[in-house]
């Protein structure tokens, strides 16, 4: 371990802190599933991943992560920051004029860590599953990890890319769903049913494992047996129960904070509701 | 009229197959994508050569515009084959999000395009394809005209970095571009050089170009014949000094005339010199099953109807 699982929640709590700050700044971007995810994005940067701050786009042998489900970009730029790819001061810019933090990752503005854009859902396993290829080409045993949302499954090009893979046996791929059970339009067993995912994934030939993407004991555990699954002969699909708005009493489990902005009056009651523990940037 | 002869008549997605064949052998970074059309794009020397550094990916074209677009992640120079419908209007998102927008050095490589894939209809003959590629902020986009040109063209862009787009056909076409021609993105071809008017055109119409020219000729009209091989960036330098030198111009394309060639030459031209323009082009309708020959007949882009456009926009120079 690099860091205690007490130290990783200090982290994510500082993680939320700076979603909710930068969400509230502009009045615009997406918390629920940011918040949701925190414990994963600090689980996976901060112990997990085998990576480099000093960001170079091909990313010989490191590990890569892709976001598929953009719209969480503020989690993400939030752990970027805060492991140091780029300053935390930045994390004021998010979304507003000539910004490297925009609504949606891009690398149009060479912001460090991202490495392809996403916002358009249902692309970013397919090009995981690309960089995943590049690296057997070039004899990188290092590992690809993506996050997709739960409700951009329901974008057909994925099933294209679950479908890929296992044929393929790239086996050095971890997949993380988000499966928090929230869209825009409601809950997703009610805009449209995901019916029974892992037996879905195990169809199409993946090993599934599922977590409590909200326990940070418990990702941290799961990452790492993901991590002991590669190398097999098949992809890993960690189905990661979370709740969208973690952390915050009343954004919790709700699709009403998916791209909601949090008045001054809630993000002081949320922000009472989450420890300052590195320091607010 | 300079004299242009041929021996044989070869498709243009062969010199695409010999030119990606020969990147592989070149540089160790092209890899190969392909969506289960692996003879209709004559992938298999590459294949049976390099099968380590290709991709079967099934009919899954998304997912292949994705993959394409990682394998760039890893320094891989990737060639994706379909065709031109499958590879533009079916993944026009994820080549605008996770190519064109994302920088990646993708090459997006169609055949089939245009009318002339002939039987088998509208739902696989693509005429707006140049126009969606060209509106992509930073694509480049090639359409060469014969076996040579194409073959060149693959082996051009595996040298470029930057997204691509490159369009090639399917039915066998004269071989009269030379075999070992320099190819340089952007840079027209001086077909023939003439005083009375400027005929550019693009890909399989460059031919029919050169057979109005020598119809015009007998008729005592100098046409200047321009092979556009690269719409975006197009050479605006070469159009101009031609339009300043001739007084009006034709553009021949095998593509609808909204978002094509014509289009391109237009918009240059209103804002730099005036002159007027005639279009040989699909009048904003899709195609329909019969043999390429017939198509492009009743879709008027033969030979007479691209004599007829430039004694038509002769009749119109400013005096």
């Amino acid at each position: 371990m690099k860091h205690t699982i007490s130290e990783l929640e200090d982290i994510a709590s500082q993680v939320r802190r700076d979603v909710l700050r930068m969400v509230h700044a502009v009045q615009s971007g997406h918390p629920g599933a940011s918040l949701g995810c925190a414990d994963f994005f600090t689980a996976l940067y901060f112990e997990v991943l085998n990576h480099n701050p000093e960001f170079n786009m091909d990313g010989n042998g490191e590990d890569l992560f892709f976001l598929s489900n953009g719209h969480i970009s503020p989690v993400w730029y939030s752990v970027l920051a805060r492991s140091g790819y780029f300053s935390i001061s930045e994390l004021a810019t998010f979304r507003k004029l000539d910004s490297r933090l925009q609504g949606h990752p891009t690398t149009h503005e060479g912001l460090p860590g991202v490495r392809i854009a996403s916002g358009s859902l249902g692309q970013g396993l397919s090009v995981a599953i690309g960089a995943a290829l590049a690296k057997k080409i070039n004899g990188d045993k290092s590992l690809v990890y993506a996050l997709l949302g739960d409700g951009e499954l329901q974008e057909g090009q994925n099933w294209e890319a679950f479908m890929f893979a296992p044929f393929n046996k790239v086996d050095h791929l971890i997949a993380s769903i988000d499966y928090n059970g929230q869209q825009i339009d409601g809950p997703t067993e009610k805009v449209l049913s995901l019916e029974n995912l892992q037996a879905k994934f195990e169809a199409f030939g993946w090993h599934v494992i599922t977590s409590d993407g909200n326990d940070m004991q418990e990702i941290v555990k799961a990452l790492h047996y993901a991590k002991s699954l590669t190398g097999k002969g098949r992809p890993i699909l960690n189905l990661m129960s979370t709740q969208m708005g973690y952390g915050v009493d009343f954004m919790v489990g709700t699709h009403k904070w998916h791209g909601s902005a949090p008045n001054d009056a809630q993000l002081e009651s949320a922000l009472g509701q989450i420890k300052e523990t590195i320091g607010d940037y | 009229m300079k004299k242009y002869t041929y021996t044989e008549k070869k498709d243009t997605r062969s010199g695409f197959g010999a030119g990606l064949h020969e990147a592989g052998k070149r540089n160790e970074n092209v890899v190969a994508l392909c969506a289960d059309l692996v003879g209709s794009l004559k992938m298999d020397a590459f294949i049976k050569d390099f099968p380590e550094r290709f991709v079967q990916v099934g009919i899954a074209e998304a997912n292949m515009m994705g993959i394409a677009a990682g394998l760039t992640i890893g320094g891989k120079i990737p060639f994706t084959g379909t065709f031109a419908n499958f590879s533009t209007g079916r993944v026009y998102d994820q080549i605008r999000q996770s190519i064109a927008y994302s920088g990646k050095n993708v090459k997006i490589c169609a055949s089939h395009a245009g009318l002339t894939l002939g039987e088998d209809g509208a739902t696989h003959q693509i005429l707006e394809d140049i126009g969606l590629m060209k509106m992509l902020p930073g694509m480049v986009v090639i359409n060469p005209c014969d076996y040579n040109q194409t073959k060149a063209a693959t082996l051009a862009i595996m040298d470029y970095e930057g997204p691509v787009y490159l369009r090639f056909g399917r039915p066998v076409i004269p071989v009269f571009t030379p075999e070992d021609q320099k190819f340089e993105i952007g840079k027209a071809w001086m077909v023939n050089e003439g005083t009375d008017v400027t005929i550019v055109a693009t890909g399989h119409m460059v031919w029919r170009a050169i057979q109005a020219g020598e119809m015009l000729e007998e008729l005592g009209i100098s046409a200047e014949i321009i092979n556009i091989h690269t719409i975006k960036p197009l050479d605006e330098e070469a159009i101009l000094k031609s339009v300043k030198k001739t007084g009006c111009i034709v553009t021949c394309e095998e593509h609808n005339k909204f978002g094509g060639l014509g289009e391109s030459v237009a918009r240059f031209l209103t804002t730099t010199y005036l002159a007027p323009q005639e279009f040989v082009a699909v009048n904003d309708s899709f195609g329909e099953s019969a043999t390429p020959d017939q198509l492009m007949t009743k879709y008027k882009l033969d030979p007479s109807d691209i004599v007829a456009a430039a004694q038509k926009v002769m009749a119109r120079k400013v005096k």
